[in-house]
């Protein structure tokens, strides 16, 4: 993908402009988790209600790309069953994104979000639910992203 | 194309890799030479003419082979002596690079000699690698690990020097001779001659230096210095370590096996003559006898011209890019106190995204914390980008990477 398809206008207001920025007093999911290659850093805050997502919010700091994607990420998911925010895939992500095509320099960038998120989503699952089976593949969709 | 002071085109053409294209058939403008530099043909074709005709291993060996191969390993040591002007071949020592180096003197010398409550002083300007060794050793031995800051000119507050010296607890002050993302040149004679006054040693990270300037350890007078091959024309995996002979005598080795032992019994070894008692192993011989043909190379031009030409460069880069709307350049203006490295950044383009958007065009810098993170908090930025110059490197490519800056500031419309 060519710069001026990356930067387009959409990706450089969400990151001069992120919504959902900023956190949630005692979340119900909290994570945070940083790509030691670029220091990117991003934190993720999520309260559930009635198994759906009721809020999220995020804090982070780094490129156009990873800022972006966690800003959209957090309005792709307000409000929808956590059964589908569990199986998220990296393929959806940069559809939402509008990158499907992002090289492997900075298909980290663009992911960074949803890693954070499915952690995220392993400790709950694990710690609050119990339930070691799913938290399990869960951990390993996680840690195969990059 | 010629700057006042060498032949760039005769150069350019002794690096094959200069001719090659990048993204859509672009020229390759590499300006990241800080993180490590290009090969000419004559480090390639040594370490090649090595495999093909008498690779063996050394020292040990009686066949002709082994001689051979022995002879070019020793004679990289003596020009590296004649390089830095050591005094003696057997104060030079064969690493991986400058991390290792700075490891062994952690290791070695620093578990012998500093104790708890002790002060090891660094800087806010270092790499990576010259911090985490002694956070290690000074957490094992609860010692102190102290930091002299960093001016808004980029330059070392060196007033803090004399307080921590005063306390009569510090055992070693370690820093970069110039910075690796400020391109600062560190006042290091200063430094050294103040710590020998009160009888503290002094080791100097020259891996930023001794591939751009004449460096001359004896006129530096410090104790312990350490440079990377791969960052001035040669291959990587080796890396110099100069320490005075009598500090090196009384070290115990770093690594224990093969090379580094006079004799060995069960439960009792004696130790070789130096250097060869920190060099256990098979060393990387391929490449330390590249790095022969890299030592010529530079030989062969001259490091006085090698600064000169960096010199004009830099400050062609420093004019043209302080033209840029929303640019922020960071260290000195001051060209004696700075080496060919341009730390920036763009408005509020990530450095990352920058990175990106030039390297479109073919320019190659680096983007992100440079290994530099302490320094990265003092400038109170997560990242920023680099560009460094070498030997090969021309106004002409200056040109394009300030073309495509300027295209990146459209996109993001700055």
């Amino acid at each position: 993908m060519s710069s001026a398809d990356i930067y387009r206008e959409i990706i450089l207001d969400y990151y001069r402009n992120p919504r959902n920025y900023g956190k949630i007093d005692n979340p119900d999911i909290s994570k945070r988790d940083s790509n030691p290659l670029c220091g990117d850093e991003l934190e993720m805050h999520i309260n559930l209600k009635d198994n759906k997502v009721s809020d999220v919010k995020f804090t982070g700091k780094g490129c156009a790309i990873s800022q972006a994607s966690a800003s959209m990420l957090t309005e792709l998911i307000m409000g929808k069953d956590f059964e589908y925010v569990k199986k998220l895939t990296k393929e959806e992500i940069l559809e939402n994104l509008g990158l499907p095509d992002l090289g492997p320099a900075r298909i980290k960038c663009a992911l960074l979000s949803l890693k954070v998120l499915k952690y995220g989503i392993y400790s709950y699952v694990a710690e609050k639910l119990n339930d070691a089976a799913s938290a399990d593949k869960i951990k390993e969709e996680a840690s195969g992203l990059f | 194309m010629q700057t006042s002071t060498i032949n760039i085109e005769t150069i350019r053409r002794d690096f094959p890799i200069l001719q090659r294209k990048v993204h859509n058939n672009k020229p390759l403008v590499y300006f990241d030479n800080a993180a490590t530099t290009q090969k000419p043909i004559q480090v390639i074709d040594s370490i090649h003419n090595y495999y093909l005709n008498y690779n063996s291993n050394i020292h040990r060996a009686v066949h002709q082979l082994a001689e051979e191969a022995t002879a070019a390993y020793e004679l990289t040591r003596d020009k590296v002596a004649k390089f830095i002007n050591a005094k003696n071949r057997e104060e030079l020592i064969f690493v991986r690079g400058t991390t290792e180096a700075i490891n062994l003197i952690a290791y070695s010398w620093g578990r012998q000699n500093v104790q708890k409550d002790d002060i090891v002083v660094t800087t806010e300007y270092e790499h990576h690698s010259n911090i985490v060794p002694w956070q290690l050793l000074t957490k094992e031995k609860e010692a102190k690990l102290e930091y002299i800051g960093v001016d808004d000119n980029g330059e070392l507050i060196l007033d803090q020097l004399d307080d921590y010296l005063n306390t009569g607890r510090v055992k070693l002050v370690t820093f970069s001779h110039v910075s690796n993302v400020l391109g600062t040149i560190t006042n290091a004679e200063e430094i050294i001659r103040q710590c020998h006054k009160k009888g503290v040693k002094v080791l100097v990270d020259a891996a930023q230096s001794v591939p751009h300037m004449k460096v001359d350890v004896q006129k530096l007078d410090c104790d312990f210095f350490a440079f990377s091959a791969h960052k001035m024309l040669g291959p990587t995996g080796v890396g110099v370590l100069w320490a005075r002979k009598e500090i090196l005598e009384n070290m115990q080795p770093f690594n224990g096996g093969g090379d580094m032992i006079r004799e060995v019994h069960k439960y009792e070894t004696t130790w070789n003559d130096l250097p060869y008692k920190f060099e256990a192993g098979t060393p990387n011989i391929a490449d330390v006898i590249g790095f022969s043909a890299a030592l010529d190379y530079l030989e062969n031009i001259g490091m006085d011209k090698v600064r000169e030409h960096e010199i004009e460069l830099t400050e062609y880069a420093l004019e043209k890019m302080s033209a840029i709307k929303g640019i922020k350049l960071y260290g000195t203006s001051d060209m004696k106190k700075r080496g060919g490295v341009i730390s920036f950044n763009l408005g509020d383009i990530h450095p990352h995204d920058l990175a990106t958007i030039i390297d479109e065009d073919g320019v190659a810098i680096r983007s992100g914390h440079h290994c530099a993170q302490v320094l990265m908090e003092r400038l109170d930025v997560s990242a920023t980008s680099r560009a460094s110059f070498y030997i090969y490197n021309t106004k002409e490519e200056v040109d394009v990477f300030i073309r495509s800056l300027n295209r990146a500031r459209e996109l993001f419309r700055i």
